[in-house]
């Protein structure tokens, strides 16, 4: 059996605000396995995003263990967690996040820039644009596209440089139906195609359903589906 | 990439990028100006000395290689100078300052014309009256003057016989006798030019003057042109420094507001990119070459601005502030300018280098 590739113990999360101590994670326990596509479901204030952004290396957590492909979170510096970021795991965003100054290909290009990558985009990861339907309009500027088409080009900028694990948070809560559809296949298709890891926020049970495994969080605490 | 990323930043707010890198200009014109009229009039002042046509210059005991001086010489010592081995010819010269740096010069014209092989007139011709003056071209320029005209010298009116062709002693010359009497100096010169038959001989007439003059500063024409320098002048020195220093200044808050309002437009941005693994060190790197580049942009700006001073300068007061383009002083006004660019940049770069992620992607 092989180590899992997102380990997590015990972990918790508490934050100030003000004179009151808000506990957004209260000891969640998760085991996702290499290749895996997990949903984390739950209403907004569950904690849903919180546990994203420890996950990605954005917050440090308060306790608990949190192994992301062998490295623990807890003793990683600031610049670890950057490291993490760079290589190990990426991120898809409700808002999409795409630089507005620079096109398609260079919104890619900048993400291999910051994690290092020499030589020419690899030939998978061409494969991977034609499958995201993105590899005609790689000279457009992200206000020339669709919603759609703008979260295509974000998941092809987060595993441009393969990363362990794409953190998907909301994936598809800016889109219609049509392209939330669409751009969950194709997620889906990038899963079983490349084995990418996937764990996909979401709050929407008919996305989650997208998933291999879902898992619903509520007042901070994970509970199996 | 990154420069690519900088590229597309400054493109995209181009208004702002256009006027910050005007501004951050300004401050190289303002340098490239001063220096450039400085070293203008210098090298007029030298041209038109040298124009005279003499090797040897005499000048008060007690003065200075340049700087307007007094007519304290006695008028006689200019027929012992001629009369000296090797001299062929000697003039002496009235000069009295008109305020700020104009002077009128009192000449003996048909001695200087024969020092000098000459004056071209483009209108009118040499004084044949008492009450009248020749101006250069310059002068008649900055004036708008032209021979007949009158012009006010010393509280006097005074008909202009001539426009001749500049580089030659002064912008306005006077009869001798006339402006001694004026300034009450009759007898007296300012300073004695010196023609010899051999300039080879210079140095050593030279030495044979102060064998007699010996309280005299005596130069060679080399040696007085070697004085016409910022060097010579040491408050010049400390003038330049001050536009440098508040180029810098200008620099520095030019960049520092263009960068801290982008920083916190781009807040988003800087919290994508730290969000794809930029570290402090990327999102730093980022703004300084912005910084860089909009310098490197506003220096061009500024050297052409400079031309544009230069021709202001030219068509409205030719004569009293000729500009010169110095080109070793470019990569210096820029150098000083990039300088004050990159301390304006410096605490927004840091600050946005150190925005939390979380708190910048959650910027709207």
């Amino acid at each position: 059996m092989t180590e899992p590739i997102i380990g997590i113990r015990e972990l918790r999360k508490t934050f100030r605000s003000g004179d009151v101590d808000v506990h957004a994670l209260r000891g969640v326990d998760l085991a996702v396995e290499r290749g895996e596509f997990l949903a984390i479901a739950g209403p907004s204030g569950s904690g849903k995003s919180t546990l994203f952004h420890i996950l990605g290396g954005l917050t440090p957590p308060t306790s608990g263990t949190v192994l992301i492909d062998g490295q623990d979170l807890m003793k990683l510096s600031d610049s670890g967690r950057t490291n993490l970021r760079k290589k190990t795991v990426s991120f898809v965003f409700q808002k999409y996040n795409l630089l507005p100054t620079l096109t398609v290909g260079d919104n890619i290009e900048i993400a291999r820039d910051i994690a290092h990558a020499k030589g020419p985009i690899d030939a998978q990861f061409r494969d991977v644009l034609e499958i995201l339907g993105i590899h005609r309009k790689l000279d457009r500027k992200p206000r020339q596209l669709s919603g759609g088409e703008q979260q295509r080009v974000a998941i092809a900028r987060a595993i441009v440089n393969h990363p362990a694990i794409l953190l998907a948070d909301e994936p598809t809560g800016n889109l219609d139906t049509e392209n939330s559809s669409l751009v969950l296949d194709l997620m889906r298709s990038l899963n079983e195609r490349i084995g990418q890891t996937i764990l996909m926020i979401t709050h929407n049970p008919e996305a989650a359903a997208f998933a291999h495994r879902i898992v619903q969080m509520r007042d901070g605490q994970l509970h199996a589906v | 990439m990154v420069y690519k990323l900088v590229w597309e930043n400054l493109k995209h707010r181009p208004v702002r990028t256009l006027l910050s890198s005007l501004a951050i200009g300004l401050g190289v014109t303002m340098m490239l100006t001063l220096v450039g009229v400085s070293e203008g009039m210098f090298r007029d002042q030298e041209e038109r000395t040298r124009g005279v046509g003499a090797h040897i210059i005499i000048r008060p005991s007690g003065s200075s290689a340049i700087g307007i001086t007094p007519p304290n010489i006695n008028e006689r010592l200019v027929g012992w100078a001629a009369e000296q081995p090797h001299v062929q010819q000697a003039t002496g010269v009235v000069i009295y300052p008109l305020g700020g740096v104009s002077t009128v010069h009192g000449v003996d014209f048909q001695e200087l014309s024969r020092m000098s092989d000459g004056f071209t007139f483009f209108e009118g011709g040499p004084f044949r009256q008492t009450q009248e003056a020749i101006i250069d071209e310059y002068y008649a320029k900055e004036k708008k003057l032209h021979a007949g005209a009158m012009v006010k010298i010393l509280n006097r009116d005074w008909r202009v016989a001539g426009v001749f062709r500049g580089g030659k002693l002064a912008r306005v010359m006077l009869p001798k006798p006339i402006l001694q009497d004026v300034t009450a100096t009759t007898g007296k010169v300012s300073v004695i030019y010196v023609k010899l038959d051999d300039p080879s001989r210079t140095a050593e007439v030279i030495a044979h003057f102060k064998q007699t003059l010996v309280d005299y500063p005596i130069y060679s024409m080399d040696e007085l042109a070697s004085q016409f320098s910022v060097n010579s002048l040491p408050e010049l020195k400390v003038f330049i420094r001050v536009v440098m220093t508040l180029s810098v200044l200008f620099g520095f808050l030019v960049v520092f507001l263009a960068m801290y309002t982008a920083i916190l437009e781009r807040t988003r941005e800087i919290g994508i990119l730290k969000a794809l693994g930029a570290g402090q060190a990327y999102v730093l790197g980022i703004l300084v070459r912005e910084t860089v580049l909009m310098a490197v942009i506003g220096s061009f700006f500024g050297i052409g601005m400079s031309y544009g001073t230069k021709w202001l300068l030219g068509t409205f007061i030719p004569a009293s502030f000729p500009q010169a383009i110095v080109y070793e002083w470019w990569p210096i006004a820029s150098g000083i300018t990039l300088f004050g660019a990159l301390l304006g940049v410096l605490y927004p770069a840091i600050k946005a280098a150190r925005q939390d992620a979380l708190e910048s992607l959650s910027y709207d």
